[in-house]
C-alpha cells in the first residue's frame, strides 16, 4: 500500500502569538513550530497500515525552509521518503490553490491512499483535503476514526455528531481526512533521527509541479483574511437577591439553561 | 502549565543541528507525556518510576554516545542535551541514565573484554539490564584512594570483600561496576546480581532524589570470576574517567531543572497578584531574580554548547573544562531552583509545584560526582599548578 500524509509545520500549540501590526496575520519571527496534530495522527495511522500491509509511506509538505525539520521528524517516525513544496513565492492562506499544488505533486505518484489531518491547527479550514480529493478525482471520506483494510477498498469509521459514528466503504485509491486522537502517535527513536539523516527530501517548486505563477493566480477563490484577533473577554456578575428557595430556583435555571453546565 | 519550550533567549537553538533538535525533541515529548504526570508521586513515595526504563531503552537512550553493540553512536552535544530533558522531568531520572550510560557503559565499553561488550552492552542499551557503579563507600567519598573494599586474588577469581555507599540503581541493578582494592591497584568488577555474598540495602529517608534507587553494597568474600574483572582498568584514573563522562551529562542536565523551575516561576509571577491590582512579576524585587535565572540560564547553555563540541573534538584538559562547567552549572541551577521556590511563595513549598522537588534535587547533584568544593580545587590546581587537597 502506497500512502502519501500530507503533513503542515504549524505554531506550537499555547505559542504567544503577537498579532501584525495590519491585523492579517502573526509574527511569525519568535514562534517555534510543529507537526500539526491531526496530521502527526494521519502520520502514525499511515506508519501502522503499512507495518500491516506492507508499502511506501511519502510525506509530503508546503511551507518554507523551516518545515524541513517537520519533513525530518516524520522520516525518524519511518516515513520512507518525502517531498517537499517550497512556496515561498506563492504563500496563500487559500486552501484551493494549496490543494490545486500539493494536486499536482501527488500526481506525480502512483498512490493507493491519501491521508491529511482533519484541519490545521493555524488556519482551520479543514478544506484542503476535501479539495485536495476533488482536484485528484479520488473519493474521499472526512474526519476518519479507523482504517480497515478490505479487498480491494478500504472501510473506514467516521465520527458524526453528537457521538454518532458512521461506518463507510470506498475503493482505493482515495483520500481520508485523519480526526486527532485515533491512536497514540509513536516517539522518533534515536535511531529512527540517525537514519533519517538517508533519507531522500525531494525539493520541488511550480515549474517542475507543471504549475506557472498564473495557476496559481487564477486559483484564488478571493478569500481574504481580514483581521484577526484574540477573543474578546467579557464578564457578566449577576447577583440574585430575595428568598433562597427563589434564588436557588434562578440559579439552578441559569447553570442549566445559560452556562448549561448541568 | 503551557507546554514546555525550552527557554532559550539568545537563539542557542541555531547553532544546533536538525538532529540534535529532533533528538531534544523526542525526549521532551516522551518527559512531558511519561514523566511530569507521574514524578511527584514517586517522589512522594520514594519509589523510581521502573515502568520508564524499557521505554528510555526503547528510545535509545542509554549510552547514546557510545558506539556500536546497540549504541546509537551520537554526538556530545546530543547526549548533553538528552540529559537536559530527562533533568527537566526530575534529577532521579537523568542519574539513572548517566549512572547506565557514563558509569556502566562506558567503562564496560572502555575498559571491557569483548566478551564483556557483548554480553552486556546491548542490554544495558535497551534497558532490559540495569547497572550501577559503586566507588564511594561510607567511609570514603571525596577522596576514593582510601577506599577499603578489597579484591584479592585467588586460584579461580577474586574474592572481594568491602561495602559501598550512596549506589544509584544499586537495589535494581543486574550488574555492578565495582572499584576495588588489589595488589595491582584499584581495579574494575563487573559483580552480577546473585552472587553469592553481594547483598544491598535501599538508602531510606531521604530528603533529595526521593525518585531515585540509592543503595548501600555489601560485599563479604564473593568470588568473582577472572572474566568479570574489566582488563583494562589499571588504576584510580580508570574510574576517574567515568566519572568525567557522568559530570559532563550533569552539566547539562541542571540546565533542564534551571528551566523547569524558571518557567514555573515566571508563570505563577505573571499570574499572581498581590499589592495594586498587579501580579507580583511587575514588581522589581521578583524582576531581579528572573533576570538573575535568565542570566544563568543563557549563561549555562552556553558553556555547555561549548563544552559538548570540544568534548567531541577531544582537548587535552576536557576533564578540567568539564569540572568547570558541572561546577558552575550545578551552582547556579540550585540558586535558580531556591530563588524559583521563593517567588512561588507558599506554593512553593508543596509539591504541586515543582521548584522544591528541583531544589532538594540538586543539593544531591551539587554533591555528587565531585563537590562543588573538590571541582574549586580540580581546576584551582590546573591554573596554579599547586594542588591544594591535602
Amino acid at each position: 500500500m502506497k500512502i502519501i500524509v500530507c503533513m503542515k509545520q504549524v505554531p506550537v500549540k499555547d505559542s504567544l502569538l503577537k498579532i501584525t501590526d495590519d491585523g492579517s496575520w502573526v509574527h511569525e519571527t519568535d514562534l517555534n513550530y510543529e507537526i500539526n496534530e491531526s496530521d502527526h495522527y494521519a502520520l502514525e495511522e499511515a506508519l501502522r497500515l503499512k507495518e500491516a500491509h506492507s508499502g511506501e509511506v511519502v510525506l509530503l509538505s508546503m511551507g518554507p525552509e523551516r518545515v524541513r525539520e517537520a519533513i525530518k521528524q516524520g522520516l525518524a517516525k519511518g516515513a520512507d521518503r518525502a517531498i517537499h513544496i517550497d512556496n515561498s513565492s506563492f504563500t496563500t492562506q487559500d486552501p484551493f490553490v494549496n490543494a490545486r499544488v500539493l494536486a499536482a505533486a501527488i500526481k506525480r505518484e502512483e498512490f493507493d491512499l491519501v491521508l491529511s489531518g482533519l484541519q490545521t491547527d493555524d488556519y482551520g479550514s479543514a478544506q484542503t483535503g476535501v479539495i485536495l480529493a476533488e482536484n485528484l478525482g479520488v473519493p474521499s471520506a472526512t474526519i476518519v476514526m479507523e482504517i480497515q483494510k478490505q479487498n480491494g477498498g478500504i472501510k473506514v469509521k467516521r465520527e458524526l455528531e453528537s457521538g454518532w459514528f458512521q461506518w463507510v466503504e470506498l475503493p482505493l485509491p482515495s483520500l481520508l481526512t485523519i480526526q486527532s486522537g485515533i491512536n497514540q502517535i509513536r516517539y522518533a527513536t534515536i535511531k529512527g533521527i540517525m537514519m533519517a539523516k538517508k533519507k531522500e527530501i525531494k525539493a520541488l517548486g511550480l515549474s517542475e509541479l507543471g504549475l506557472s505563477e498564473s495557476d496559481v493566480e487564477e486559483g484564488q477563490t478571493g478569500l481574504v483574511f481580514s483581521k484577526i484577533y484574540v477573543p474578546e473577554k467579557t464578564k457578566k456578575t449577576e447577583i440574585f437577591e430575595g428568598d433562597p428557595r427563589e434564588v436557588a430556583q434562578k440559579l439552578a435555571d441559569k447553570l442549566k439553561n445559560e452556562a448549561k453546565v448541568i | 502549565m503551557p507546554k514546555f519550550q525550552g527557554t532559550d533567549f539568545y537563539q542557542i537553538d541555531d547553532l544546533l543541528s536538525d538532529e540534535e533538535r529532533l533528538i531534544r525533541q523526542t525526549v521532551r515529548e516522551f518527559v512531558d507525556d511519561e514523566v511530569v504526570p507521574v514524578i511527584r508521586d514517586n517522589y512522594r513515595d520514594g519509589t523510581f518510576p521502573t515502568q520508564l526504563i524499557a521505554k528510555i531503552g526503547k528510545l535509545g537512550l542509554l549510552g547514546s554516545n557510545l558506539q556500536g553493540y546497540g549504541c546509537a553512536g551520537l554526538n556530545n552535544v546530543a547526549y548533553g542535551l538528552i540529559n537536559q530533558e530527562l533533568e527537566r522531568g526530575d534529577s532521579g531520572l537523568r542519574s539513572f541514565a548517566s549512572v547506565q550510560g557514563s558509569l556502566v557503559m562506558y567503562p564496560i565499553h572502555q575498559f571491557g573484554s569483548e566478551e564483556q561488550k557483548q554480553k552486556w552492552l546491548p542490554k544495558l542499551a535497551s534497558g532490559e539490564a540495569v547497572g550501577c557503579f559503586a566507588l564511594t563507600e561510607p567511609d570514603s567519598g571525596s577522596n576514593p584512594g582510601i577506599m577499603r573494599t578489597r579484591a584479592e586474588k585467588t586460584k579461580n577469581g577474586w574474592l572481594l570483600n568491602g561495602s559501598k555507599m550512596w549506589i544509584t540503581n544499586g537495589s535494581l541493578a543486574d550488574v555492578a561496576v565495582i572499584w576495588a582494592k588489589t595488589e595491582d591497584g584499584i581495579r574494575g568488577f563487573l559483580v552480577e546480581k546473585g552472587t553469592e555474598g553481594f547483598t544491598s540495602k535501599a538508602v531510606h529517608g531521604k530528603l533529595s532524589l526521593r525518585a531515585s534507587d540509592t543503595a548501600e553494597l555489601f560485599f563479604g568474600n564473593c568470588l568473582i570470576p577472572e572474566e568479570n574483572l574489566l582488563p583494562e582498568t589499571i588504576g584510580l584514573k580508570n574510574a576517574l574517567m567515568c566519572l568525567t563522562q557522568a559530570r559532563f551529562g550533569i552539566a547539562w542536565g541542571v540546565i533542564g531543572a534551571a528551566m523547569a523551575c524558571y518557567e514555573e516561576a515566571l508563570e505563577y509571577a505573571k499570574g499572581r497578584i498581590q499589592f495594586a491590582g498587579k501580579p507580583i512579576a511587575a514588581h522589581q524585587l521578583v524582576q531581579e531574580k528572573f533576570v538573575y535565572m535568565l542570566s544563568e540560564i543563557t549563561k549555562a547553555q552556553l558553556l555547555a554548547l561549548q563544552l559538548g563540541r570540544l568534548k567531541d573534538k577531544g582537548t587535552k584538559q576536557i576533564h578540567v573544562q568539564i569540572s568547570l562547567a558541572k561546577r558552575n552549572n550545578v551552582y547556579h541551577a540550585l540558586e535558580i531552583a531556591r530563588l524559583a521556590r521563593q517567588v512561588l511563595g507558599a506554593n512553593g513549598i508543596s509539591d504541586d509545584y515543582q521548584a522544591m522537588r528541583h531544589m532538594c534535587n540538586l543539593e544531591t547533584v551539587i554533591t555528587y560526582e565531585g563537590t562543588h568544593d573538590i571541582h574549586t580545587l580540580i581546576v584551582g590546581e590546573y591554573i596554579t599548578g599547586h594542588s591544594a587537597f591535602v
